[in-house]
């Protein structure tokens, strides 16, 4: 799935096919090649975003677009993202990957996804291609926690996945507003309220780090083992190829054996303060 | 019809209570029944009674003048309503409404803290199924407060 050492630092030239405004600061881009076909990828993969004249940063896939594009979802933090998600439709974007490691398949077991804020990104493709194939896993459920309601990532779809019979989906905010009917305190509290088999369960979480490290052990505590356990890592990834050292974790590289990770392979390392 | 003491063996919070101790708590508690929006208790009123949910959700919120009440947590099905009944001066700090039809089992905490006082045994037992709930809420708490989705 890894584009070729040879290429990899090419970037392909891509058009903004559509943008579609999710939060204020907060868009996703419908990236579509310039020519030919966009090259597979799996769920937890990202790409490295070129914004001419700007610079380049690594976004996760959040989505596989019907035309055989690539969904970017991309929020406005440094120059980068921001020339990034200020792009009009039909704007030229470089883009290389995809990169790294997806989420495992889980075929057969209970699935819990925990996200946190723009974390549910990277994981709405694993989440799309469960409830896809809805048959061949157990229970499923999605656990996602944001800051405020007014800043839900994917609300429409969030309420998509709500409606369906087959799938335990729990939302809560850490702050509410008088709006709010829903739950309020963080992710991590959800879990002892959802239904899984901790022994045949899989775990996929992404968000900010130190939410991670809460939902670890909240998971710990439901008696989900640490190899059941993935976490999609982020550090500042520039070429992607384990070449330059930017995104070096301990003894790993994220950009190659990330950034999903499976917990018990760098637990010891997860909570290590890095200079 | 279920005994009270049944009722509190099948809540988590109570799982593996020996006969004698759960006939000890059921002895302090009754069962209860709030609408949605009514209020389980009020800050600043004595804390005499703490709640476990058996179904539906609890919102604990707080009052600033000419503000609606802002909601800081959200409590669901098995799980503890109130601490201040634990420690002096036993006044709650803030309000506890039902947000959704709830069942709950009510317990008269002047009566559980003298069974405590009388059998350290089994206070020591209770401490050890309450201090870890408050902890967890302490430590949920602090990353609700690192605001960790704040812009970069």
């Amino acid at each position: 799935m890894a584009v070729s050492r040879q290429n990899a630092l090419v970037p392909a030239l891509y058009r903004v096919g559509e943008v579609y405004r999710e939060l204020p600061d907060t868009v996703t881009l419908r990236l579509v090649p310039e020519s030919g076909r966009r090259p597979p990828c799996a769920p937890g993969q990202f790409n490295m975003l070129y914004a001419f004249g700007v610079g380049e940063i690594a976004i996760s896939i959040s989505g596989e677009a019907a035309d055989e594009g690539f969904l970017h979802t991309v929020r406005e933090v440094g120059a980068v993202s921001t020339a990034l998600a200020r792009l009009a439709v039909g704007a030229s974007v470089g883009v290389r990957g995809p990169y790294g490691t997806g989420w495992p398949a889980a075929q057969g077991a209970d699935v819990i996804f925990v996200a946190g804020g723009l974390g549910l990104a990277p994981l709405r493709p694993a989440i799309r291609r469960v409830l896809a194939e809805r048959r061949h896993y157990g229970r499923v459920a999605i656990l996602f926690g944001t800051r405020h309601p007014a800043e839900m990532l994917y609300r429409q779809e969030l309420e998509q996945w709500r409606r369906r019979l087959d799938v335990d989906v729990s939302v809560t905010v850490d702050h509410a507003d008088t709006l709010w009917h829903g739950n309020v305190g963080v992710v991590p509290a959800l879990i002892p309220r959802a239904t899984f088999d901790p022994n045949n369960s899989v775990a996929l979480v992404c968000g900010p780090e130190v939410m991670m490290r809460f939902t670890v052990s909240a998971l710990r505590e439901a008696g989900v083992p640490d190899e059941r356990v993935y976490l999609s890592m982020e550090r500042n990834m520039k070429c992607a190829t384990g070449l330059c050292g930017h995104c070096q974790f301990g003894p790993e590289f994220i950009c190659m054996t990330g950034p999903v990770m499976r917990f018990d392979r760098i637990a010891s390392l997860f909570s290590t303060r890095e200079a | 019809m279920k005994s009270l003491d049944s009722l509190l063996r099948e809540l988590p919070f109570f799982a593996g209570l020996d006969e004698e101790h759960a006939r000890l708590i059921a002895g302090c508690a009754r069962n209860c029944r709030f609408e949605a929006g009514q209020y389980l208790f009020h800050e600043g009123d004595p804390a005499d009674e703490f709640f476990l949910i058996r179904e539906g959700r609890v919102a604990l919120d707080v009052v600033a003048p000419g503000q609606d009440p802002i909601v800081f947590s959200t409590l669901g099905e098995g799980e503890v309503v109130g601490a201040s009944w634990l420690v002096p001066p036993y006044r709650w700090m803030f309000d506890a409404r039902a947000a959704s039809p709830t069942h709950a089992l009510g317990i008269d905490a002047a009566c559980l803290r003298r069974k405590c006082e009388e059998d350290h045994d089994f206070g020591y037992l209770m401490m050890k199924r309450f201090l870890p709930v408050f902890v967890k809420r302490l430590h949920a708490t602090r990353l609700q407060m690192f605001d960790v989705y704040r812009r970069g």
